[in-house]
């Protein structure tokens, strides 16, 4: 045993190596990449690990090893779960044997994630239970109490974090080595293992029976705690609690009311927990669920309570909280005088805008670049998909058009090839996304006759989420080398009508290819091969002559690359940035721009 | 001791693993220690914080408003744009070598001077210039450890200097080591002169 210093993700992994996790898979996103990523880095015997193509995959192979009296995890963020919700809505029914935990990432903001969505929701929907932990030490704690709730009562359950406890860092104390349970394997009983709709009517009536009594067993549950005894009073789940306890530590009188388990809802904790209470401030993140929770709760036990909350509009709809939104919203619940604690700082200078851009060097920069260019003057669309790359669609570049979810760039672009010919679709989707979801959108557009191009970015890895392996990789979470999965072969074996794959950075050659598959009829496809520049780190630097820069500035202009910056009215490059990838040089009319 | 840091500046710069060494060594300290850093889409070369937080009073990960007593800041613009999260009575330790943003139209004229001069006239500070403090180095690379020696230095951290050296040697890859333990150093005299 010993201390360690972990993300909230490493807790989790932590927490799941505890129990004696049998299996850990997975897809990456942000927040929840590290908990698979902490898993593999620790010494444990007899725990496979793996990042699977896609959560549905990943939520599937766990359910197997669930089946077999093992314990698995699988990790995802919260879009994730709508990608995996067709097994998960099954599996809920069918229920499991060994220990299953379901870790669905929220992200209140939202900070990188698509949408607001809130996986406590979820859980009811799936009729499963749901732990929502406020720091990383809970949810090291919460993830083996879910294993044995799994287990107890034969169904997944999920465990909610959100972006603040994943990412946020705090000591747990673990072993410094791992052995996974023993487990009984798999036992062929098709009346329990086969979904089919007597089984399903008869498991319906079962699990409504028992989350009830799960949700008495969540009564007495740790993580679900009141302090303080005033007749207003504050509930609170997840980071929230966290920020809501800091401000109140003050005011200790107040009633704070954590929930640690909001599905099922532990009914008779809380009417003892709201005994004497008058109005109760619900403070949570993403939807009002225990909040529009204590109004059906107030309405089946005639209680005299006035609930406020999202719904109220004291606490906002959509954003995340924080230490001050804390102190402000719970201040005006209480009646408290706002105490103004910060300096004026109205007359601060504006800082300058810093969105989020694609690195210097970035090979899909080039992509985009040469697509543009051999589009130019042309009707086209160009579809996004989700990954770094989907900062093409900042100034000056401006190549994506459009960005819905997983896989979609392919699939979109088809859509409108449909709609008007006349125009050029294009989609551009990752290699990680590829092998997610892409793949199914290839085939749907050849079957279904579509001219359009389909640009793969491949730069043979998970870049936005932290580099994970993919199956273009050659290696997966237990071993290197393994096959490498070709995306040209299955381009080809799908019937797309032309294959290139060529360097972005070969500007005249990338630019050629876009060119001849824009005249073809059919699927095409571009493979845009080249590695990752935060992997593959270069030494080489360019650099601006500036007696030949004749400040027309169209290096900038064009591409955007966050190495250049105009000085006195004439390009420069900041070599600390510049991974000398020469796109900008190519460009430039009067050859100022050179190898160092 | 209670302590709040934060440390600000923009993706790329480093903040993680200043962060990560003020974390380790508070904890060799047998403090206990929370912290939480920008991750994901927002850190490809957009503002990025790093919260330290020092102490058993510290509840959640992110200090609040007001709250910090040493904001580190990378960055010009970026100590203005987070001179909210510090006490009234806190200090700054800012780098005045500006990074210009990548669009056009915001990055002329932007060039961090005006900036310092806000912070000087709000708090009492330590301006460091990162590329003269790193030119010995060859890379401001190595400014996240030459300004960890600068708070240390200036006496603000309230952790041995000692500890955050061993913390270095442990963190920074080998071949690294002696640049990164020169940088604190050249740091730390920086420090102690304000």
């Amino acid at each position: 045993m010993s201390k360690k210093y972990v993300m909230g993700n490493g807790a989790i992994a932590l927490g799941a190596l505890s129990a004696g996790v049998n299996m850990v898979a997975g897809y990456p996103g942000t927040p929840s990449s590290e908990i698979i990523e902490t898993v593999a880095k620790y010494p444990h015997e007899g725990t496979y690990v793996e990042w699977s193509v896609n959560e549905k995959a990943a939520m599937e192979v766990a359910s197997a090893a669930a089946y077999c009296g093992a314990r698995a995890m699988v990790t995802m963020k919260q879009v994730g779960l709508n990608v995996a919700s067709d097994p998960l809505m099954s599996l809920a029914y069918v229920g499991v044997k060994g220990g299953m935990v379901v870790v669905s990432a929220d992200d209140p903001g939202p900070i990188s994630s698509q949408t607001e969505q809130d996986t406590r929701r979820f859980a009811e929907f799936a009729r499963i239970p749901v732990f929502d932990p406020s720091s990383p030490e809970e949810a090291f704690e919460m993830v083996r109490d879910a294993f044995d709730c799994s287990e107890k009562y034969r169904t997944p359950v999920i465990l909610r974090p959100t972006t603040r406890v994943d990412h946020a860092y705090a000591s747990v104390e673990a072993p410094d080595s791992f052995k996974a349970k023993e487990y009984e394997g798999f036992v062929k009983d098709s009346k329990k293992w086969v979904i089919f709709p007597r089984l399903s009517y008869m498991n319906h009536a079962m699990i409504e029976k028992r989350n009830t009594e799960i949700g008495n067993d969540f009564s007495s549950y740790l993580f679900n705690t009141v302090t303080g005894s005033s007749e207003k009073a504050v509930v609170a789940t997840g980071v929230s609690y966290a920020y809501a306890a800091e401000f109140l530590k003050e005011h200790p009188d107040v009633r704070l009311i954590k929930v640690g388990t909001p599905y099922p809802l532990p009914e008779s904790f809380l009417l003892k927990a709201l005994d004497g209470v008058s109005e109760v401030l619900c403070f949570e993140e993403l939807s009002p669920y225990i909040e529009e929770s204590l109004l059906k709760l107030a309405g089946k036990h005639h209680l005299d309570i006035n609930v406020r909350g999202k719904l109220t509009g004291d606490v906002p709809p959509s954003g995340e909280n924080d230490a001050d939104s804390a102190r402000q919203i719970i201040s005006r619940f209480l009646g408290f005088a706002q105490d103004e604690k910060s300096v004026d700082y109205s007359d601060a200078p504006q800082p300058p805008a810093r969105p989020p851009v694609l690195c210097a060097g970035c090979p899909h920069r080039a992509s985009f670049y040469a697509v543009k260019r051999a589009m130019k003057g042309k009707k086209a669309y160009f579809c996004g998909d989700i990954g770094c790359y989907t900062l093409g669609n900042a100034m000056p570049l401006d190549m994506v058009d459009t960005c819905l979810c997983m896989g979609a760039g392919i699939t979109m672009a088809q859509g409108f090839n449909h709609m008007d010919s006349d125009a050029t679709a294009i989609s551009f989707t990752g290699d990680s996304t590829f092998f997610a979801s892409g793949m199914t959108g290839v085939v749907n557009a050849v079957y279904n006759a579509a001219d359009m191009i389909v640009c793969v970015l491949d730069n043979s890895t998970t870049a936005m989420t932290g580099h994970q392996p993919h199956p273009g990789t050659g290696r997966n979470m237990m071993a290197a080398p393994v096959e490498k999965v070709s995306i040209e072969k299955i381009l080809l074996a799908a019937g797309v009508k032309k294959v290139i794959t060529v360097d972005p950075l070969d500007l005249d050659a990338a630019v050629e290819a876009v060119k001849e598959c824009a005249k073809l009829k059919g699927v095409k496809a571009i493979i845009f091969k080249s590695p990752c520049i935060a992997i593959e780190k270069s030494n080489k630097k360019m650099r601006v002559d500036s007696q030949k820069c004749v400040g027309c500035l169209r290096c900038i202009k064009e591409i955007g690359c966050p190495a250049l910056s105009v000085t006195d009215g004439k390009a420069v490059i900041d070599e600390n940035l510049c991974t000398g990838c020469g796109l900008c040089s190519k460009l430039c009319a009067v050859g100022a721009i050179g190898g160092v | 001791m209670n302590k709040d840091i934060m440390i600000c500046g923009v993706g790329g710069q480093g903040t993680v693993l200043a962060s990560k060494i003020i974390a380790a060594s508070a904890m060799d300290e047998g403090y206990t220690v929370h912290s939480a850093e920008t991750i994901g889409m927002a850190q490809r070369g957009g503002p990025v914080t790093s919260h330290v937080r020092i102490g058993d009073d510290a509840f959640s990960p992110l200090i609040p408003i007001g709250g910090a007593d040493l904001l580190i800041a990378f960055e010009p613009s970026e100590a203005v744009r987070n001179l909210k999260y510090l006490k009234k009575d806190g200090f700054v330790i800012v780098n005045s070598v500006p990074m210009k943003p990548t669009s056009l139209g915001s990055s002329e004229g932007y060039d961090g001077k005006a900036e310092i001069e806000f912070v000087k006239s709000k708090c009492s500070c330590l301006i460091v210039n990162s590329d003269e403090l790193c030119a010995p180095f060859g890379s401001s690379k190595f400014f996240n450890v030459a300004v960890l020696g600068a708070a240390s230095g200036s006496g603000e951290l309230g952790i041995k200097k000692k500890t955050i050296c061993d913390e270095i040697v442990k963190i920074v890859p080998e071949r690294f080591k002696e640049k990164n333990l020169a940088a604190f150093a050249a740091g730390y005299k920086l420090g102690e002169e304000r």
